[in-house]
């Protein structure tokens, strides 16, 4: 196997993104993804069954394409990675089940990956940074081993319709630590439900923030969940919940409000609402993530994950990031949202790393926890 | 001919099965378990390859069963089958999967002229399909595959682990009371049809039923 600079394809299938993506050590050479969104746009939200069958459908033409886009060939491959959790089961199934095949049919290694952190390896390609990013070398710097890209003192922010997350990465291949993440819904998910409270359609997070444009945000306030003095405690005496979110209240919160409204025969200030209901999402992430930032001594944040196309959240990280002396980096959009160019990033550290490989006889694990970076 | 054949209706297996083989059978395996597909299935088929001596260029065809059968589970094996046929270049077939069943009963002596295969479908329902038999033909599927309650089956003998579980409302054939497709089976029917010149299905699942999934309704308003 190549340890210098491996050719990887990596395979996601954790909710509804079927993703192939190959690298070459931390150049990405195609980042191919088939969606099932349309298809659970009427349900208002992602239906994992209909997700699982368009990945078995999606998973061999996606295959194709990425090795076409590429320009290599299965034989030419060092090594092949999965999401193998967390994610939804059954859809993590396919995914697994499909790259194990490609395994066996080609004697290639595989590794299973979390999803999670492979958000964060993203953030190693070239060019994953727009300009010269944080997460890359200077160009002055030594470029062998590629690992050793990663900065010091890392954290990620990772905001989707499926996680909520804070992590403390002191190695992407065998040092990750979960700070923070939601106790119930994630981020992505209260903007589904809540646009649905206001008959926007799914998904929820691009309509609400284009609509919260034109409202008030502070023409109301809703609450920000697990801020209390009870749950946050102090840097000595941390409370149970100082860096953790909370969403399933504000969502209450937004349906109270619009309740009041109809029962008042009112007319609902749809914009005012969506724009106040953004900036507690956006607010309450920001805080709790800077300041889990600034008690562990992290300086380099990654935000990752669909959410970060939310213009008023990546604004207002950028703001407190800047204020708290932290270098924000977000890749582009489609290395942000669930894709295989990630897997295959993390599994490209990984092999450069000299990590073993998984095998074939792991189980996919729908609620694998960061601290296990490749099973 | 040589064919891999896989199926994860019920259980996890995978057959190699070839017409220059003894009874047709070159190597197989079978789980008993119905819920770890994903952690045997690639290392069973990789096994079975070794066990054989046999390489993915060796083998002329794929076959998977393409259920009825639990959708995860099903799945497995049919993504498995698909991404083998597409990295080796090999024609991919589907099968039925009740139809493994009932070519055991074709061939046993407790056969019936026409019958009944069920398989366990979970919330109290069955996946069945019903057979006739002529003299020294393979069985012909008359009806199904279809979902339902067992009490609500034809009155006929039924076959195959969704008979053994509802035995107090079907006629249930003792022998065949726990008896799951399996890969074995499968191929070896999959074989004799090619060999009479017969078509087979494609790799398309029969979920035969709809994602749970409801279109919600538009909310109540207040007052
Ligand atoms: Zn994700």
């Amino acid at each position: 196997m190549n340890r210098t600079q491996p050719l990887v394809l990596g395979i996601e299938s954790s909710c509804d993104e079927t993703g192939v993506g190959i690298v070459r050590g931390t150049t990405l050479l195609t980042n191919t993804v088939s969606s099932s969104m349309e298809e659970h746009v009427r349900f208002g939200g992602v239906i994992p069954e209909i997700a699982s069958r368009a990945h078995l459908d999606a998973f061999v033409p996606t295959l194709q394409e990425a090795l076409a886009e590429a320009g290599v060939s299965l034989a030419d491959i060092d090594a092949i990675a999965v999401t193998s959790g967390p994610g939804l089961a059954g859809a993590l199934m396919v995914g697994v089940c499909a790259a194990k095949a490609l395994a066996v049919a080609t004697g290639k290694p595989l590794y299973a990956i979390n999803h999670l952190v492979a958000h964060v390896g993203v953030g190693l390609l070239e060019g994953a940074t727009g300009t010269r990013g944080a997460l890359e070398p200077a160009a002055d710097a030594p470029r062998e081993p590629a690992q050793s890209a990663l900065p010091e003192n890392m954290g990620a922010l990772l905001v989707s319709g499926g996680h909520t997350e804070i992590l403390r990465i002191r190695s992407i291949t065998d040092d990750v630590e979960l700070l923070g993440s939601t106790i119930d819904d994630a981020a992505g998910e209260a903007y589904d439900k809540v646009a649905r409270l206001l008959g926007l359609g799914y998904p929820g997070g691009p309509a609400i923030d284009k609509l919260a444009r034109t409202g008030n945000a502070k023409a109301i306030r809703f609450p920000r969940g697990l801020t209390q003095p009870k749950y946050m405690g102090t840097v000595e005496e941390p409370g149970p919940h100082r860096y953790d979110w909370s969403f399933s209240g504000l969502k209450t919160a937004v349906a109270r409000c619009v309740e009041q409204f109809e029962a008042r025969g009112e007319t609902v200030p749809v914009a005012n609402i969506a724009a106040a209901f953004q900036e507690a999402v956006v607010d309450v992430i920001t805080a709790k993530a800077v300041l889990a930032c600034r008690e562990n001594g992290i300086t380099e944040v990654l935000l990752g994950g669909g959410v970060a196309a939310n213009s008023r959240l990546r604004q207002l990280t950028e703001q407190r990031c800047r204020a708290a002396g932290i270098r924000l980096t977000v890749p582009p959009l489609p290395l942000c949202t669930d894709n295989g160019a990630m897997v295959a990033a993390l599994g490209a550290q990984l092999v450069m790393a000299g990590v073993e490989p998984s095998g074939i006889g792991f189980a996919p694990d729908s609620s694998m926890p960061v601290t296990t970076v490749s099973a | 001919m040589l064919i891999l054949a896989i199926d994860t209706s019920a259980v996890a297996s995978a057959a190699l099965v070839s017409d220059d083989a003894p009874e047709s059978v070159l190597a197989s395996f079978a789980t008993e378990d119905t819920r770890t597909h994903a952690e045997v299935l690639a290392p069973g088929i990789d096994a079975l390859l070794a066990e054989a001596g046999v390489s993915g260029h060796d083998v002329d065809a794929i076959v998977t069963g393409v259920g009825p059968g639990p959708f995860t589970g099903l799945r497995s094996g049919i993504v498995t089958a698909r991404t083998l046929a597409f990295v080796w270049d090999k024609p991919l077939h589907g099968v039925m999967s009740l139809d493994a069943i009932a070519l055991e009963v074709a061939e046993s002596t407790e056969s019936a002229a026409e019958f009944i295969v069920a398989t366990d479908a979970r919330r109290k329902e069955v996946y069945w399909a019903r057979y006739t038999l002529s003299d020294a033909q393979l069985p012909h599927l008359a009806d199904g595959p279809h979902v339902g309650f067992a009490a609500d089956l034809p009155d006929l003998p039924v076959y195959g682990a969704g008979a053994g579980i509802y035995s107090d409302v079907v006629k249930a054939v003792a022998e065949f009371s726990t008896r799951q497709p399996e890969a074995l089976s499968l191929g070896q029917f999959a074989l004799a049809r090619l060999a009479a010149g017969e078509q087979l299905l494609d790799s398309t699942p029969l979920y035969l039923r709809e994602s749970d999934a409801q279109v919600p309704g538009p909310r109540k308003r207040a007052l």
